[in-house]
C-alpha cells in the first residue's frame, strides 16, 4: 500500500499497540533546563533510571544570560534551574552542553548542528519548537515534562495516530532574498489559522521546498506548531545529507545511510493525505503581524485591518481581533509601514541560523540604525557565532548600532533578562506574539529577518523588496 | 495520579478562542522546579492589575465562580508552547475538568498525564453550557454531562478513561512492556540510530 513519509517513520518506530494508542521509539531525546527539573525529580522519587543516556543530549537555552558569560547569573531562580540541570545530567549520565560548552545554543539549532537529528529518526524535547527538526525529514515533535520523564524512564512514548496534511509550496518566488520562509509559513498559517493543523502532521511538499536550504525549511517546520501541527515534514534530498555530512554525531558509515533514506524517505506517489493545502508563492509578499497570534499578519503593503473585515463573520474571531487590536495599540486601516517600532530582535529557533544574519547584515551593512530604536542580535548557538564572526558579521551589525550577544532564546520568550517594557514595540524575527510573550504589555510584530533589519533602519517597517539585496 | 472522580460544579465561563498557554501560566513563573504552587500564577496578566489587585472584569475574580472545578472555554484552548505548567496551575487552582470544542495536542496530552479531564464537544452543546447558571455535573465512567435538564454524552479515548478512573501511572504500565522494548532495540529496524 501507497505510504506517506509520516507513516513509514511511524511504522518503523511502533514497539507496541494497545486499546487504540502506540508505543512509539524514541531514537533522540533533547532536553533544556526549563521542562526537565520535574521529569528527573519523578525518576528520583520512583527510583528509576535513564534507560538510554546515549540517545539524550542537553543543552541550557531557555533562560541562559546573553549577556557576558564569565560573570555569574545575577536571576537566582534562573542560576537554580541551569544548575538543577547540571546535577541531573551528572547524575543520569547525559550528555551535557552546558552555558561554557563551544556547542551551547538553542536546542532546535545544535542537534541539526551536530548531527544529532537524522532524517528517518524520532526527536522528541520538552518544547513544542521541536518540529523545527522536521526539515531533515525526521519525526520530531513537543512534549510535556510527563512525557520527558516517561522517554527518559523507558526511551519511548505513547501516542494516538495523528492525522497526515499535505502543504504544498508552489510557484515561483519573485524575490527570495524580500519574500523569505518567514513570509511563506506565515502567508500558510494567515489562510489555514492557528489551529488549522491540530491533531496532524504537516508535510511540506512541491517545487518551492526543493528549491529552499536546509535553514529555510527549518523556518518552515520551526512554525508548524503556529498553524496548530505537532509536527512538520520536509522529505531528505541531496542538501540534507550534504548538510549533516561530516557533523559530528552522525552514523560512521554515512553513505550506507543516505542510500537507505533515499530509497526510503520519502511519500510513496498514489498514498493518500487526510488534509491538503496549496499555497502559491507567486502572490506572496513580506509578512507583518499585526496581533496576537500568528495568523493575524498582513501584507507589508497592506493595513492594519478591521476585526470585522478580519473576522469574515466569525464573531469569536471578531471578539479576538477587537482585544488584539487594543492590545497592541493599532488604529484599523494603518497602513503597515506607517507602525513605529522601538525594539528590534534577530533571533530563536526560527531565525538565528547563519543564513538568516547572513541575509539581515545585507541591509544593514554601511548603514546605522535609527536612533530611537534598540537592536539586537542573538546567534542561535556558539556554532553560528563563531562563523558569523569569522566572516565579519559581528562587525556590520555593531558597526550598524546592533548589540552582539552570546546564544541563547533571549528575546523569544523572555525567561532571561531580554524583555520588552511594557507597550514596547518590536520587530522580532521569532515565532510567537502573544500578550505579553516578550515581557509583559510588550507589543510584538512577527517578521523575516530582513524585514527586522529593515526596520531597524527606518524606526518603522518597510517593504525590503525595495532594498537592495544582492 | 489520584483517580478521577465526578466532579460537580458551576461551570466557570471563559469566552476566549486560542487561548494560549503564555497566558495560562506566563513565562515569568516557569522557573520553579517542583510542580506544586503554580495555582496562583494562572491567568496572571488577565486575573490580576499591574499591583497585585484583583481585575474585576476577569471571571475567574467573579465571586460565583469561586469554587468552580469545571472550565468552559472555546476553540484550540491550550495551544503555543508545550509548558505543562499551564495544567500545573489549572489542577492547582482547582479545575478538574476543562469542556471545549478543540484542544491544542500537547495541551490536550499533558491534560489527561495530570489527571485532568480535557473534554471535546460541539459549539451547540459549548454553547448550551455557557448559557447554563446552575452546577453540571461531569461523570467520566459513563461518559456524561448531566445538566438540570439533559445529559450530555462525550468521548474518550477507552485507555485514557481507564488511566484516568484508576489513576494509573504510565511509566509502570510501560515498563511491564520492557520485554518489547528491549527486542525492538535489537532488531533492524532501530540499529541506523544509535550512537555510533
Amino acid at each position: 500500500m501507497a505510504k506517506t513519509l509520516f507513516e513509514k517513520i511511524w511504522d518503523a518506530h511502533v514497539v507496541d499497540e494497545q486499546d487504540g494508542r502506540s508505543l512509539l521509539y524514541i531514537d533522540r531525546h533533547l532536553v533544556h533546563e526549563v521542562t526537565s527539573p520535574q521529569a528527573f525529580d519523578g525518576l528520583r522519587m520512583n527510583k528509576r533510571k535513564v534507560r538510554r543516556p546515549d540517545l539524550t543530549f542537553a543543552t541550557m537555552d531557555h533562560n541562559v544570560p546573553t549577556t557576558n558569560r564569565s560573570l555569574p547569573i545575577v536571576d537566582q531562580t534562573s542560576a537554580m534551574q541551569i544548575q538543577a540541570l547540571e546535577r541531573s545530567c551528572k547524575e543520569f549520565g547525559i550528555q551535557l552542553f552546558d552555558i561554557n560548552s563551544p556547542d551551547q545554543g538553542i536546542v532546535h539549532v545544535i542537534g541539526p548542528e551536530l548531527g544529532i537529528t537524522l532524517p528517518g529518526a524520532t526527536i522528541v524535547c520538552g518544547d513544542s519548537h521541536t518540529s523545527t527538526q522536521g526539515a531533515f525529514g525526521a519525526l520530531a515533535f513537543g512534549i510535556g515534562t510527563s512525557d520527558v520523564e516517561h522517554v527518559l524512564a523507558t526511551q519511548c512514548i505513547w501516542m494516538e495516530k495523528p492525522k497526515t496534511f499535505e502543504i504544498k509550496i508552489e510557484g515561483k518566488r519573485k524575490n527570495p532574498h524580500a519574500v523569505t520562509a518567514k513570509d511563506i509559513i506565515l502567508s500558510i498559517i494567515k489562510e489555514i489559522g492557528t489551529g488549522g493543523g491540530v491533531g496532524c502532521v504537516f508535510e511540506y511538499k512541491g517545487e518551492v521546498v526543493s528549491e529552499l536550504s536546509l535553514e529555510q525549511r527549518m523556518t518552515i517546520c520551526n512554525m508548524s506548531i503556529e498553524g496548530g501541527a505537532r509536527a512538520g515534514l520536509v522529505a531528505p534530498d541531496e542538501k540534507t545529507f550534504e548538510y549533516l555530512r561530516g557533523r559530528r554525531y552522525i552514523p560512521k558509515n554515512y553513505d550506507e545511510y543516505v542510500e537507505y533514506w533515499k530509497e526510503n524517505l520519502k511519500t510513496d506517489s498514489g498514498a493518500k493525505f487526510d488534509k491538503s493545502f496549496t499555497i502559491h508563492t507567486d502572490e506572496i509578499l513580506p509578512q507583518v503581524s499585526w496581533g496576537t497570534n500568528p495568523a493575524m499578519t498582513a501584507d507589508v503593503t497592506g493595513r492594519v485591518p478591521f476585526a470585522q473585515e478580519y473576522a469574515k463573520g466569525n464573531l469569536e474571531e471578531e471578539k479576538a481581533a477587537n482585544r488584539a487590536l487594543q492590545y497592541m495599540g493599532l488604529k484599523p486601516g494603518t497602513l503597515i509601514t506607517d507602525i513605529t517600532i522601538d525594539r528590534v530582535f534577530i533571533g530563536s529557533c526560527t531565525n538565528s541560523r547563519l543564513e538568516d544574519l547572513i541575509e539581515a547584515s545585507k541591509v544593514v551593512k554601511g548603514k546605522r540604525i535609527s536612533p530611537k530604536v534598540q537592536a539586537m542580535i542573538v546567534p542561535g548557538s556558539q556554532n553560528v557565532k563563531r562563523q558569523a564572526e569569522e566572516i565579519g558579521l559581528d562587525k556590520i551589525f555593531k558597526d550598524a548600532g546592533f548589540e552582539w550577544r552570546e546564544s541563547g532564546c533571549s528575546m523569544c520568550l523572555g525567561m532571561n533578562p531580554d524583555i520588552l517594557a511594557t507597550d514596547e514595540r518590536c520587530a522580532s524575527t521569532s515565532n510567537r506574539n502573544f500578550e505579553g510573550r516578550q515581557g509583559v504589555g510588550g507589543r510584538t510584530h512577527l517578521v523575516s529577518p530582513v524585514m527586522a533589519a529593515a526596520a531597524s533602519i527606518y524606526g518603522h517597517f518597510v517593504d525590503v523588496r525595495e532594498m537592495d539585496l544582492n | 495520579m489520584e483517580p478521577f472522580r465526578t466532579v460537580r460544579s458551576v461551570a466557570t465561563p471563559l469566552d476566549k478562542i486560542n487561548v494560549d498557554t503564555d497566558q495560562i501560566v506566563p513565562k515569568q513563573f516557569l522557573k520553579l522546579i517542583q510542580k506544586t504552587g503554580f495555582g496562583k500564577h494562572l491567568f496572571f496578566d488577565w486575573r490580576f492589575e499591574k499591583d497585585g489587585k484583583p481585575r474585576r472584569d476577569f471571571v475567574l475574580n467573579d465571586p460565583q465562580y469561586r469554587n468552580s472545578r469545571i472550565l468552559l472555554t472555546g476553540d484550540n484552548f491550550g495551544c503555543g508552547s508545550s509548558r505543562e505548567h499551564a495544567v500545573w496551575a489549572l489542577q492547582d487552582y482547582g479545575f478538574g475538568v476543562i469542556i471545549s470544542t478543540s484542544f491544542a495536542d500537547i495541551f490536550y496530552s499533558n491534560c489527561l498525564k495530570n489527571g485532568v479531564l480535557p473534554i471535546k464537544v460541539r459549539q451547540q452543546t459549548l454553547q448550551k453550557l455557557f448559557e447554563t447558571k446552575s452546577e453540571i455535573e461531569v461523570d467520566l465512567e459513563n461518559q456524561l454531562i448531566k445538566l438540570e435538564d439533559t445529559k450530555i454524552p462525550f468521548e474518550i479515548e477507552s485507555h485514557w478513561k481507564k488511566i484516568l478512573l484508576q489513576g494509573l501511572d504510565d511509566i509502570e504500565i510501560t515498563l511491564k512492556h520492557e520485554d518489547k522494548i528491549s527486542k525492538y532495540e535489537g532488531s533492524q529496524a532501530n540499529t541506523k540510530f544509535q550512537i555510533s
